[in-house]
């Protein structure tokens, strides 16, 4: 991305966030009472197998059983009943920019996501409310035999592959919307990496929700084969609409033998998106997971990527970061499970709360019996703006397996007002001062993103502190 | 005519008065020096003049260019032109220097992304990075984290050098420098001072006023100005101490 792209970039993005509603011509929608009728309209809607169907109805009734989760802050007004269930906008499944939405366009534009799918991205999904509305592959992926393509489609052509790991990472069971994640899923990416392929430019998924009181439950799902190499990264946008949304997706990741999956969220929901994303991966034996995270935008968001270290040597790292800037939640962390010798893992999980924010910090560490000389190590950092501000970390340690080893670090810090003097004697102002520490508090995860993306992310957070008057 | 102006300024910090009944007035070009025993208010009149939050004006005024800016908060009072070297510059975590100081020159020319690395200026920040004795290392490190005591008196000098006040305060920048370090402080400060900038330096010593040769030396004491006069007060002082000054007061 050049210099001048980026600043049209800066020219364009608070324009987005004043926009309410995102006017796009819709096919289908369906609402109201959550009945199996409804699921099996979404089926047939979708001409999916039958197992499919089984699935969603299992997960349906899993759902009915289960509580709604007592952990839950700042969902109250959350009915997933008023919300439309499954918006199909009116666009078929496509493969040029040209035939997307005009609005959608525009936006896509105004980011820079043709360009640079142009020039560093192997490949781009893009997601519309409930569809995947476009999907680009360059050829040689093609050639490699790499999958890539919307998650309904990749049901009906490679069920075999898809049932393999379809709910098996990402248990339905685990909370009450997971569950309705599973009766109600729709759009989304699903990739496979044949073993030895190492996919150097990544493959981007950019999803969007377009007006109030709709639900999204994409489902996106990246195999890596034995010793392949995937680097997959998810955005997110909405517009500043009226009432809220509920985004409530999952990612669920394997990682063969010695394969390498990296997985980067940038997200950047608008202030009226209840976000749930349910991210899990399995490591088998030498293979590599790691997730980053950078949770900015959004109301309230509950996001706790996972791994599970089921082979010999297999490592996780889940870097995130998350800011809460106003009266908003960010309820995040990371679990890992331990369940072979010599596995590893680090988590570091940075926060940052402002004007009345909240963030929580909700960690496990699993270490099963047998988990010889496994290690974790968690290092939590949080960072208050002021002093209406607020910082919770709960890490929970299971520790089965003696010579194991898990440490846990935390700091808390409060900006300090030395600091901040410092900077405004060079003429920045107090929220310009603070949108640089925090990018500075950031720079982990920043310095791991591609060029594009660290400018992208450095670009919404000064956003997010040049507007601190106005938010709400 | 172009001035910083303090009238009679009257500060407390933690409901203690630091600074009582202080005015001077420094003209573009010009070279002040304020002199004073340890703990007597000199840093307190510098924070003040920069807009600390934790110094209380209780009377009196500061302007710049004859506008009252005593409640305009440090950044805007840097954007009118005011620069203050710190005697204890402050460590910044996450932010480098080259960071800052594109931010600061970004900020001043009305530049929407503060991050942008302008090409342009890279010469000019590489000349004073060689003229104050830094390397680029120094510049991607972040501000101040781990400098010793002389090198964040030069990044100090190199951020002045980088923003060209039109006023420039220096709280001890001789304090901790090497003879070198001294030596370019001074030929930087003539060097400003010829182009404009009306400078007041805080010092203990006659060394760097040696150089620079001030119209006036104030001495404070207790938070008040207890004597005013030219070159020849610092030898005094560093010859016979403060107390030399008390018979003069006296007197
Ligand atoms: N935060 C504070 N709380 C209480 N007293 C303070 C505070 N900051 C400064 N002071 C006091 O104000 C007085 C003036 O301090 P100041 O730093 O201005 O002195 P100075 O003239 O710069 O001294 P030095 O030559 O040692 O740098 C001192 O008595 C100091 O202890
Ligand atoms: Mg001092």
């Amino acid at each position: 991305m050049r210099e001048s792209d980026i600043n049209s970039l800066i020219a364009n993005v608070p324009k987005w966030e004043e926009l309410s509603e995102l006017p796009t011509p819709k096919e289908i929608i369906v609402g109201g009472e959550l009945r199996e009728s409804v699921i099996r309209d979404i089926s047939r809607i979708k001409k999916e197998p039958n197992w499919m169907l089984r699935l969603r109805l299992k997960a349906f009734e899993i759902w009915k059983k289960l509580p709604a989760p007592n952990w839950l802050l700042g969902v109250e007004d959350l009915n997933v009943e008023d919300l439309a269930h499954y918006v199909k906008p009116a666009v078929s499944t496509k493969n040029d920019f040209q035939s997307l939405p005009e609005k959608i366009l525009e936006f896509y534009v105004s980011l820079g996501i043709p360009e640079s799918e142009a020039k560093y991205l192997s490949g781009l999904a893009g997601v519309l409310d409930s569809e995947t509305i476009l999907i680009r592959i360059k050829e040689w992926l093609k050639k490699k035999n790499v999958i890539f393509m919307e998650t309904e489609e990749a049901v009906k052509k490679y069920p075999d592959l898809v049932k393999r790991y379809f709910s098996k990472i990402y248990p339905m069971a685990d909370h009450k919307f997971a569950a309705l994640h599973y009766a109600l899923w729709s759009g989304g990416a699903f990739v496979y990496v044949p073993p030895n392929v190492k996919i150097t430019q990544p493959i981007e998924a950019f999803f969007m929700i377009s007006s109030s009181l709709e639900s999204q439950y994409e489902h996106t799902m990246v195999i890596a084969d034995e010793n392949s190499y995937i680097h997959f990264i998810e955005g997110c946008a909405a517009p500043m609409f009226p009432k809220y949304s509920f985004h409530d997706g999952a990612v669920e990741v394997y990682v063969h033998r010695k394969a390498h999956v990296r997985f980067t969220t940038i997200q950047n929901w608008s202030k009226r998106i209840i976000n749930f994303n349910n991210k899990r991966s399995v490591v088998e034996e030498d293979g590599y997971v790691e997730w980053l995270e950078g949770g900015i935008g959004a109301r309230v968001s509950y996001v706790y990527p996972s791994a599970v270290l089921r082979g010999r040597n297999a490592k996780a790292s889940i870097l995130a970061v998350s800011i809460a800037n106003g009266p908003y939640i960010k309820d995040s962390g990371a679990k890992v499970y331990h369940l072979a010798p010599n596995t590893k893992s680090e988590v570091i999980a940075k926060s940052i709360s402002s004007n009345g924010g909240l963030t929580v910090y909700r960690g496990l560490i699993y270490m099963a019996k047998g988990a010889k000389n496994a290690t974790s190590h968690v290092q939590c950092d949080s960072l208050l703006l002021d002093n209406k501000s607020r910082s919770v970390t709960i890490p929970h340690n299971q520790v089965l397996e003696n010579s194991a080893d898990v440490t846990h670090e935390a700091t808390a810090g409060r900006i300090s007002e030395d600091a901040l003097f410092y900077l405004q004697s060079r003429g920045l102002s107090e929220d310009e001062s603070k949108s640089l520490i925090v990018l500075g508090f950031m720079h982990d995860l920043i310095k791991e993103l591609p060029f594009e993306m660290a400018n992208i992310l450095n670009t919404v957070v000064q956003l997010e502190f040049s507007k601190i008057g106005g938010v709400g | 005519m172009s001035s910083l102006k303090v009238e009679n300024l009257t500060v407390s910090i933690e409901n203690k008065v630091v600074l009582r009944d202080v005015s001077f007035e420094l003209q573009r070009g010009e070279i002040l020096s304020i002199m004073g025993p340890n703990g007597s208010g000199k840093t307190s009149l510098a924070l003040t003049i920069m807009g600390h939050p934790r110094y209380r004006v209780i009377s009196g005024r500061i302007l710049i260019d004859e506008e009252d800016i005593t409640n305009l908060p440090p950044d805007e009072r840097s954007l009118r032109g005011l620069f203050l070297a710190f005697q204890n510059p402050v460590e910044v975590r996450g932010i480098r220097l080259s960071t800052l100081i594109f931010s600061a020159l970004n900020k001043r020319r009305g530049e929407k992304n503060l991050l942008k690395s302008d090409p342009q200026i890279i010469p000019l920040l590489m000349k004073n990075l060689r003229d104050v004795g830094l390397s680029n290392e120094h510049l991607q490190r972040e501000v101040n984290l781990g400098f010793s005591g002389g090198e964040k008196k030069r990044s100090e000098l190199l951020q002045a050098l980088m923003l060209k006040p039109k006023f420039l305060i220096l709280d001890e920048p001789d304090s901790g420098l090497d003879v070198d370090g001294i030596k370019i402080t001074a030929e930087k400060i003539k060097e400003l001072a010829s182009q404009g900038t009306g400078i007041i330096i805080i010092t203990h010593y006659a060394r760097l006023l040696k150089y620079l040769s001030p119209r006036e030396i104030i001495v404070i004491r207790d938070g008040k100005i207890v004597t005013r006069g030219g070159s020849e007060l610092s030898y005094l002082i560093e010859e016979k101490g403060y107390e030399a000054l008390n018979g003069d007061l006296n007197a």
